[in-house]
């Protein structure tokens, strides 16, 4: 990842500090990128909102890939869009985070059988680190699975591969 | 005007180009149109000229195209569907038109009803029906280099679309 993992083997007590002061940095302000697919898009402006109130969590809304550090990929993924969620998440710096919302991005969702214009799992063109089930997922959905990013992350090292 | 009056013009101005009307069992008017729809089978290839005719017509004047929609009636034959009305006149018709799968030609009417010319392209999008004389017949939903047409009972879905596995 960086080039303190070519220096050391394992971590000693200033890598696992660091590592502790990297991590919470990271978790405390995950930056999300701006953009919805479908109806999960709505469920998501509504945790955006006051009531659920995503940003307490760190996640702020931008607008560009290149300052976003998760990209929740809200919705249905057609094809045609795969090819520029693609290109994306090439232009989002590591370390980079995707979170599959609803049923569509994590599967196909009801396009699985006759959808013959969806991409049945938006992992089939780039990696996800956490599938949110539900069609759509309520806003207390996503706001779990942003904490069980939040618990990645906090693992993480710079001295361990990322899994 | 009811569905007959509208066939009997037509036939009179148009002869052999009309194939046949279909009206419903009530023998319902085309004027009340919520009823079982009357409509009249055209020829594919006289499509515009009928067309020019119910719009420009003092007595018909079908200025507004409500629905144009393509069909695959399973057994070899394409269709495409005309919803017309009349602002003016309070009257509707539909129109119907068929092709065979071999030779799937249609005149384009994008020139009369401006409507036309997403639907069209919409229509041979998804079932490969050729639009003669339509101004811009490209797909308008699915890839440039998308193989085949979604909406006929045969289709079959690729494999691979530039990498990505289509099938679940």
């Amino acid at each position: 990842m960086g080039l303190l993992d070519q220096r050391f083997e394992n971590g000693n007590v200033f890598i696992t500090s660091l590592d502790d002061l990297l991590n919470w940095a990271r978790l405390s302000s995950l930056w999300q990128m701006q953009f919805g697919l479908a109806c999960c898009a709505i469920e998501m402006m509504a945790a955006s909102a006051s009531n659920f109130d995503i940003m307490r969590f760190g996640v702020i809304p931008r607008a560009t890939p290149r300052q976003v550090d998760v990209m929740f990929v809200a919705g249905t993924v057609t094809i045609k869009m795969a090819s520029r969620i693609k290109r994306l998440y090439d232009q989002m710096s590591e370390p980079r985070y995707i979170i599959s919302m609803g049923s569509c991005s994590n599967c196909g969702g009801p396009y699985w059988e006759h959808g013959y214009h969806v991409l049945k799992g938006v992992d089939r063109v780039i990696p996800v680190d956490v599938y949110i089930p539900g069609c759509p997922p309520r806003p207390e959905a996503l706001l779990e699975g942003i904490m069980k990013l939040q618990e990645k992350v906090r693992k993480e090292s710079m001295v361990k591969k990322r899994s | 005007m009811t569905a007959q009056e509208i066939f009997d013009i037509l036939k009179i101005r148009f002869g052999d180009a009309l194939i046949e009307e279909k009206l419903s069992a009530a023998g319902g008017s085309a004027s009340v149109g919520y009823a079982m729809q009357v409509w009249i089978n055209i020829a594919p290839d006289k499509a515009k000229e009928i067309s020019f005719f119910l719009r420009d017509d003092s007595a018909m004047q079908f200025d507004y195209l409500s629905c144009l929609s393509g069909v695959d009636y399973n057994n070899g034959t394409l269709g495409i569907v005309y919803h017309l009305s009349s602002m003016v006149h309070k009257h509707k018709i539909v129109l119907k038109t068929f092709c065979t799968k071999e030779n799937p030609h249609v005149q384009s009417v994008s020139d009369v009803w401006g409507t036309a010319n997403w639907h069209e392209r919409e229509v041979f999008d998804l079932f490969g029906i050729v639009i003669d004389g339509h101004p811009d017949l490209r797909r308008i939903l699915l890839p440039d280099d998308w193989e085949g047409n979604p909406l006929r009972k045969d289709y079959k879905v690729q494999e691979f679309y530039h990498g990505m596995k289509v099938p679940y």
